[in-house]
């Protein structure tokens, strides 16, 4: 187990570094330095310009840049945001709990919602049930980010008014942040009204963002439910006169999830990378919507350690998902 | 970040607070397009940063609600020496500034203050010149320290600034939104405390609102300052709620989670005039978007091809297609709400046959090959300048013009501009101080024809540059005026531009918002602005 633990922990290194030089060199690539953004028309003296890329360390090259930055990281400095001079890590660690607490509850909303379901049209296979939640998932799949997230918010902000548009809090609330999580802090603050707030501005976004990976894991449920359904051991399970639903819930889910599990990891991936678009839509202070900004005003530290940081987040997600397979299925435990 | 916060935090309680037994505590909610940088404007170029400013801070001088008008701010009163290079202000005694945090002011706004703000654009060995990376754009841009001699404390209430040389505008400048005042007294608290950085992150100014909290990308709370010198703020509460997107923007205002909304999407404006209940106010934009000819280049130097060009583009279609209803057709250089716009300027008409006569006199019956640049991204005067470039194509190749559409990357591109690689291409600008002389001088002076100069015609005139030169070196106002007139009948005439349209801009606004005025220069401002109950 160990030796697996440690295998699994050696492959991030050279992931890590993949992308830490990807991201360096993507945002480079892209024409325009973050001086040359701001000046607008006027345009900027080309010894001033000279100046100012002297003083971000532009000037410098490239290699020498990648060098000092990747020294940096390794110490744990991230560097300044050239936009605002705040640390990057303090930036991100503000709005982290943001995207997280919006992922989470998407993700639980995409199981809660996506497993019985894949299950029930696994066992009622063929049926008008099954054929419609396949074809759900395969719309909720297809459905770009952007209009949905506008159409529900018409629907049920705009037009019924049960849901505030955007944002995380009713503006009458302020509530003091201790872990970033807008839940938990309201419930810590006592203000229950604000809870409740909270979790109304929660219920669009979340669904929003759960849409794709509740289609992937019906789908993915339901065909691993198929395939265990047809095995041997369910077969005898059912000639041993076990109840149909012992059998289900029992032989069949727990064999079936571990397909299931790999996905809901993939996911996470796709999560943050929706994200993205959410928060901007939903005005959610996460960092989706902070990297956005930093690619507008090519603020290259601060898109570089984001993306750095996420990337970590879902090496390290990828990395708890295969140590859960060992949990599910000691057979991978022991094979290796 | 989360320690500001968490100063911050206690202000709010202290504000929930006071507002609390008021039920009906009036809270005025604005979605703004963006997150600042930070909250001081000296060190910003951005409307968006500008914005949040503003509540917070007052200038020497400023410009009045909704005009271009300069009026007083902390200076009561200013002298003007006959020489037009000593510029004394008397400043308003009484100005409180606002306390955040811990930090209590002992004294009011003082000469101290001024001194210490400008010093800090100015002074390289300021203590807090680096403060927030330190690049003062604006103050560079505006070329104050060139054009700054000395700045004195006369007394308390009495700075005196000297200039090297005369400059009307000069006072125009000190109201833009980079040249505000900040406490000498909040710098050296913030010093002694070792956290020099927060003051530029949690803002103490004069202003008629109080900053409050910044919930990093989400809300930007303020309160009113009671003891404003100005008069207390009719609204209680002043709340940012950043809002990207125009189309969630929309959206709110109509389910009542904002009261005030910028930049609408164009698409939706139909809907919006249509909408009861919501106010669509519009206004002329301080901006012009144009077609420079490069006058240093065949077959530009030529008047007649130049006017031959300015009649056979068919304007008006440009601006019903690409504005869509926000835009004005354009014939002088500068807006037609700014002083001394000469009215009374005769557009070219559209007429390709003549132009086809005028391009036969000059040498060109069968017309010519050229270049017609436009810039990749959307700007404020030009909403699609790929699609006004096609239209241009479209109406040249009938006089046998044939245009090769030029792009590069917005940075590239105004830099090759600049440098006069073009035939003819397209810009425009947005007005900084509202002085004719930042539209004329800037973009079609001589000092500005060098390579890497604004003026992207490279267009040098000498009876038209000494007109503005002249209007520049004086300060009455009547006497400007009548320069500024005369050298738009001059650009009329050499035609360098085939000037395009000025842009109009839009605000969504709740029923409920009183006496909400749109400011020229593009920045928001919400003093003296009432809710209805």
């Amino acid at each position: 187990m160990l030796r697996f633990i440690l295998t699994r922990v050696s492959l991030v290194i050279p992931t890590f570094l993949g992308v830490t030089f990807l991201t360096f060199l993507l945002i480079r690539l892209v024409p325009g330095d973050p001086i040359e953004v701001r000046v607008g028309e006027r345009g900027i003296p080309p010894e001033r310009l000279e100046q100012l890329r002297h003083e971000l360390g532009l000037d410098q090259s490239l290699w020498h840049q990648f060098l000092d930055y990747i020294g940096g990281v390794l110490s744990g400095d991230l560097g300044l945001s050239l936009v605002t001079r705040n640390p990057v890590l303090d930036e991100f660690l503000t709005l982290f709990p943001a995207t997280i607490e919006l992922a989470a509850l998407a993700m639980l909303f995409a199981t809660v919602v996506g497993l019985p379901a894949g299950i029930i049209a696994a066992v009622k296979r063929g049926s008008i049930f099954d054929h419609g939640v396949m074809g759900i998932s395969l719309t909720g799949y297809s459905m770009p980010i952007f209009w949905w997230g506008l159409l529900l918010i018409l629907f049920f902000s705009v037009g019924l008014g049960w849901t505030p548009v955007s944002g995380r809090l009713d503006l009458l609330y302020y509530v003091e942040p201790v872990t970033g999580f807008m839940l938990i802090d309201t419930l810590l603050a006592g203000e229950y009204g604000a809870f409740w707030s909270a979790l109304h501005h929660l219920i669009l976004p979340m669904v929003v963002l759960g849409t794709v990976p509740l289609a992937v894991v019906a789908r993915m449920t339901r065909s691993a439910m198929l395939e265990v359904l047809g095995e041997d051991y369910i077969r005898t399970a059912k000639a041993k006169g076990l109840a149909g639903k012992r059998v289900i819930g029992l032989h069949a889910l727990r064999n079936a999830l571990i397909p299931v599990v790999t996905v809901i990891g993939l996911q996470v991936g796709t999560l943050l990378g929706g994200a993205i678009l959410t928060e901007t839509i939903f005005s959610w202070p996460g960092v989706g919507k902070w990297l956005i900004e930093s690619i507008n005003r090519r603020d290259y530290p601060a898109l570089q350690g984001g993306v750095l940081l996420i990337a970590s987040t879902v090496m390290a997600v990828n990395l708890l998902v295969d140590l859960l397979y060992g949990v599910l299925n000691p057979r991978i435990r022991h094979s290796r | 970040m989360k320690r500001i916060l968490l100063g911050a935090g206690l202000g709010v309680a202290a504000a929930l607070a006071l507002a609390a037994p008021a039920q009906a505590a009036k809270t005025l909610v604005y979605c703004s397009e963006g997150s600042p940088e930070n909250f001081n404007p000296m060190v910003n170029t951005t409307g968006t940063s500008f914005d949040v400013s503003l509540p917070v801070y007052n200038n020497l001088v400023e410009f009045e609600r909704g005009g271009t008008k300069v009026v007083p701010g902390l200076a009561e009163s200013w002298e003007i020496s006959d020489d037009g290079l000593t510029y004394t202000f008397h400043l308003r005694k009484g100005a409180k500034w606002h306390s955040v945090g811990d930090f209590k002011p002992t004294r009011d706004a003082n000469a101290d203050d001024v001194l210490w703000s400008f010093n800090r654009q100015w002074k390289t060995d300021h203590p807090f010149h680096k403060v927030s990376g330190g690049a003062y754009d604006y103050f560079n841009d505006m070329a104050m320290p060139t054009l700054l001699k000395s700045i004195d404390k006369v007394d308390d209430y009495t700075v005196k600034f000297v200039l090297n040389k005369v400059e009307a505008p000069f006072l125009a400048n000190l109201a833009m939104p980079f040249a505000p005042i900040q406490s000498a007294e909040y710098a050296e608290f913030l010093q002694k405390k070792n956290q020099i950085d927060k003051m530029d992150q949690v803002p103490v100014g004069t202003g008629p609102f109080q900053f409050v909290a910044y919930q990093k990308d989400a809300v930007i709370r303020y309160k009113t300052f009671e003891p404003f010198w100005g008069g207390r703020a009719p609204i209680d509460n002043l709340v940012f709620a950043i809002t990207p997107d125009a189309a969630v923007r929309y959206a709110k205002l109509k389910a009542g989670e904002c009261n005030i909304v910028p930049y609408p999407n164009p698409a939706d404006l139909e809907t919006m005039k249509k909408d009861t209940s919501i106010t669509l106010m519009e206004q002329e934009g301080l901006n012009v978007g144009y077609l420079a000819f490069n006058t240093t280049k065949k077959p530009f130097d030529d008047v007649r091809v130049r006017r031959a060009l300015n009649m056979a583009i068919d304007k008006k279609a440009i601006v019903d297609a690409v504005y869509q209803g926000a835009g004005v057709p354009a014939k002088n250089p500068i807006p037609p709400t700014m002083w001394s716009y000469n009215k009374d300027i005769e557009d070219y008409p559209f007429d390709p046959e003549r132009a086809k006569k005028l391009l036969a006199e000059a040498g060109y019956p069968n017309g010519f090959e050229s270049d017609l640049w436009a810039m990749p991204v959307q700007r404020p005067y030009n909403p699609n300048a790929k699609r006004m470039a096609e239209m241009m194509q479209a109406d040249l190749a009938k006089i046998g013009v044939k245009a090769k559409i030029v792009q590069y990357e917005w940075g590239e591109y105004r830099k090759r501009l600049q440098a006069g690689e073009h035939l003819m291409g397209m810009m425009g600008w947005t007005g900084d101080n509202g002085d004719p002389d930042n539209f004329l001088n800037v973009l079609l002076g001589c000092e500005a024809a060098r390579i890497g100069g604004s003026n992207i015609s490279k267009w040098c005139n000498k009876e038209f540059d000494d007109l503005t030169v002249q209007a520049k070196r004086t300060t009455d106002v009547a006497a400007r005026t009548k320069l500024y007139e005369q050298s738009q009948v001059i650009f009329k005439e050499e035609a360098p531009w085939f000037p395009v349209a000025h842009s109009v801009v839009h605000m969504a606004l709740s029923k409920n918002v009183v006496d909400y005025k749109m400011e020229a220069f593009g920045i928001h401002r919400f003093y003296g602005v009432d809710l209805k109950q």
